[in-house]
């Protein structure tokens, strides 16, 4: 892996490690309770409170870690159901021949014009906010664009002599499609997936911020840059955490993926 | 005489609305006779091909394997018998694979047990050391995948190799060993081959019988030294005239 | 003063390593050149930097003169103005050296506008008359055709008729009928033959193909891992071979040859 690959993989991966921690360790010890709404309305940092408080005298740390569960949640999430179900759809079409083929790739061409956070506020409009109903959403919106790449990819290695070579060894399709397909495309997708995660955490950020999200009092980065807005000049704390939080998150996801990309190379594997 | 092998009988492909690829081809492949399919492209040969290794069907005529149809039933006893080389030896090895995992596929698809000692034989029968087998194919070049592939084709013990373009994309030194290979598997083996191509100098050192196809019909079938030597029909006389020689 | 001169080329990669390794030939006008190797010669590679047209990363060093330009050192605009009317290049593969989104008649009218000044009807009357050159004789249909709706024949003629519209003193052709059938082959060195000789064109032919370049060149070279193992008229290097891998290689290519030879006995 060359230096810079290698760099970009560390940077990225503190930036998203760390939060990761951070949520972790959120699940057994907050510093205060989250309704807690003693420290009085936007304090300034001190007296136990990292960051100060928000409008409603919330500590801002205790609900920043609590938005980074939600953002956390969704993005492993949203990409779980859309690598799912994504690249099961892309398997079929990469099967399907001919007009079922074109079929195919017109719908997913549909579907990706289609805004991923439309697509996702169509969705919680119709089921409702919540937080599973966001992840599903925007999950939805991910499966198009992941399904589209693994038709490809699929057709591409199907048109390989070594899948042509197993059918004639007598490997039925579902172990060709488990031993050769899919540990071929898998690297490539699986790096498509990481930088969609940095997709899916803004989208429910976006989603948060219109009020389509998890619903108040459930903090969520997007929410708390929304709540932030009216006091933005007079107590920035409580715009800039959520708004940084975020930018990390998102920078370092997409640095862990550029940084995995080697991974996709079968010519770096190693003989035993 | 015993029934051939393989046997294509009256076999005919046409695509659904489409003209026809393949048509009225009849071909048979004994056992110890080496058989050539020589064409250009267009001609029908990989459609043949996939044909002739149960990979597609036929729309008109059947495939016989041991003097009867072949049928799905059969597919799996036909597979133990025949196996197929390819042409191109950049796409014939999955690339996640190792040599070894390659190589014995054929075993497990076949359900012929893993015994790794078969993958060893298959390996020293093509030249190639034991330690190969926990190598990946990125670190070998194409005449030595190419091996590989072979080894793969003979894991199984099969009576026929069935071999489409094996030489085509390799240099002219590395073609006279594989062809050699293929000749000398053919004989300690007992291994027939049913050779697809359209180099003719290959086709004269290893095969007894050729057969010529043209625009998806067979224009001319018999011993390679008539065919070549003394062609009938005036398109095997232009492939012949249009092979460049070397000055005597 | 030869048409081309190569002193002593050698291109080496980024880590070092060289692939080409002080190769030295020169090609008279109206001479036809053999550059014989297998892959992993250098042979393509040094058409390409006779051109001028190494991919980035690779250094050349030695001499290079084609038409008396310094082609390692001269700048881009002065290589730029030798290619194609000085020397053009026909490649392996037609369907990648065509531009797939443009028709076959305008991409010959290209060169032909830009080395003959053409434009217009007298444009148009010298793309059909390339094209008749190349014996695609159904013009029309073939000039508005795209190079995938052509056969690979077709489009390696197509490639032909750009490379000789620039009426060049030298035509470099890199395996050119390696990927195509062997009738159609036939057909193309026939062609390449003839237009060579009716227009004095000088030829620097590089193919794996010992048969092949043995109908077409009179003198030739043998490449092996980048240097010149072996060098002369082509019939002497296929007849009396003195370098050990040029003895290998032509006896690969007599054990194919002679099997043939005998049937036809």
């Amino acid at each position: 892996m060359s230096r810079r690959r290698s760099l970009t993989l560390a940077v990225g991966l503190t930036l998203v490690l760390i939060p990761a921690v951070a949520v972790i360790v959120s699940f057994f010890w907050l510093p205060f309770s989250p309704d807690d709404t003693s420290g009085g309305r936007l304090a300034p940092p001190g007296d136990g409170h990292l960051l100060g408080t928000d409008k409603l005298g919330r500590d801002l740390f205790t609900q920043l870690l609590l938005g980074g569960r939600i953002a956390f949640a969704t993005g492993l999430g949203a990409v779980g159901v859309g690598g799912v179900l994504g690249v099961s759809l892309g398997l079929l079409a990469g099967f399907a021949t001919r007009w079922l083929d074109d079929a195919a790739a017109v719908a997913l061409d549909i579907l990706i014009a289609f805004p991923t956070l439309l697509l996702a506020m169509l969705i919680v409009a119709g089921a409702g906010a919540s937080l599973g109903t966001a992840i599903l959403a925007i999950g939805f919106g991910l499966a198009a664009v992941v399904a589209r790449l693994t038709r490809v990819l699929v057709k591409q290695v199907l048109s390989r002599e070594y899948i042509t070579a197993a059918r004639v060894a007598g490997i039925s399709w579902p172990r060709i499609v488990a031993t050769h397909v899919l540990p071929n495309i898998g690297p490539v997708v699986l790096v498509n997936l990481a930088l969609q995660t940095g997709l899916a955490v803004l989208a429910e950020a976006s989603l948060s911020y219109l009020g389509l999200g998890t619903p108040p009092p459930n903090a969520s980065w997007g929410r708390m840059l929304f709540e932030a807005q009216a006091t933005v000049l007079t107590a920035p704390r409580a715009a800039i955490a959520p708004g940084v939080a975020l930018i990390a998150l998102v920078i370092g996801v997409n640095l862990t993926a550029d940084g995995l990309r080697d991974l996709a190379d079968p010519t770096r594997r190693r003989s035993r | 005489m015993t029934d051939p092998i393989l046997e294509a009988d009256h076999v005919g492909f046409t695509y659904r609305g489409g003209a026809p690829v393949l048509e009225d081809v009849s071909l048979a492949v004994h056992q110890g006779r080496n058989v050539a399919l020589v064409g250009e492209s267009g001609a029908g040969k990989t459609t043949l091909l996939r044909i002739l290794l149960g990979l597609a069907r036929p729309t008109s005529g059947l495939v016989k394997f041991d003097g009867s149809p072949l049928t799905r039933t059969r597919l799996r006893d036909y597979r133990r018998a025949a196996q197929a080389v390819f042409q191109d030896p950049y796409s014939s090895l999955d690339p996640r694979h190792t040599i070894g995992r390659i190589v014995a596929e054929p075993l497990r698809g076949l359900g012929l047990g893993t015994d790794r000692d078969r993958v060893t034989d298959a390996l020293d029968a093509v030249g190639l050391p034991a330690d190969t087998a926990g190598r990946y194919p990125h670190e070998f070049s194409g005449g030595q995948r190419q091996r590989i592939a072979i080894a793969r084709a003979v894991v199984c013990d099969p009576r026929l190799l069935l071999a489409d373009e094996p030489v085509s994309a390799l240099d002219l030194t590395t073609r006279v060993r594989i062809v050699d290979l293929l000749a000398s598997l053919g004989v300690e083996r007992d291994l027939t081959i049913l050779l697809v191509s359209h180099d003719l100098g290959v086709v004269a050192e290893l095969c007894q019988q050729t057969a010529v196809l043209e625009h998806g019909r067979l224009v001319e079938q018999g011993d390679t030294a008539a065919v070549l030597g003394a062609p009938s029909h005036p398109y095997t006389r232009k492939l012949l005239a249009s092979v460049p020689r070397l000055p005597s | 003063m030869s048409l081309l001169t190569v002193d002593g080329l050698s291109v080496r990669d980024q880590a070092g390593t060289s692939l080409v390794d002080d190769v030295s030939f020169t090609v008279e006008p109206g001479d036809r050149t053999g550059l014989i190797g297998e892959s992993g010669s250098g042979k393509s590679l040094t058409a390409l930097a006779v051109t001028g047209l190494l991919p980035a990363g690779l250094t050349a060093s030695g001499e290079i003169r084609l038409g008396g330009v310094d082609m390692i050192r001269a700048s881009e605009r002065r290589r730029t103005a030798v290619r194609g009317r000085v020397a053009s290049v026909v490649f392996q593969e037609p369907l990648t050296a065509l531009d797939p989104l443009m028709p076959a008649g305008r991409q010959i009218a290209g060169p032909l506008h830009r080395f003959q000044g053409l434009r217009g009807d007298a444009l148009r009357n010298a793309v059909r008359a390339a094209l008749d050159e190349v014996r695609l004789t159904d013009t029309d249909r073939i000039a508005r055709a795209y190079p995938h709706q052509l056969s690979g024949g077709q489009r390696q003629r197509v490639a032909i008729a750009m490379a000789l519209a620039c009426r060049p003193e030298l035509l470099i052709a890199d395996e050119p009928t390696t990927a195509l059938d062997v009738t159609v082959q036939a057909e193309i060195l026939d062609l390449l033959d003839r237009l060579v000789a009716t227009h004095g064109t000088a030829l620097l032919f590089i193919t794996h193909d010992l048969p092949v370049v043995a109908n077409v060149a009179r003198q030739a070279y043998v490449l092996r891992a980048g240097r010149v193992v072996e060098s002369g008229p082509t019939l002497d290097i296929i007849e009396r071979p003195t370098d050990p891998y040029t003895r290998t290689l032509v006896e690969s290519a007599r054990r194919f040859d002679a099997a043939l030879g005998r049937d036809r006995d």
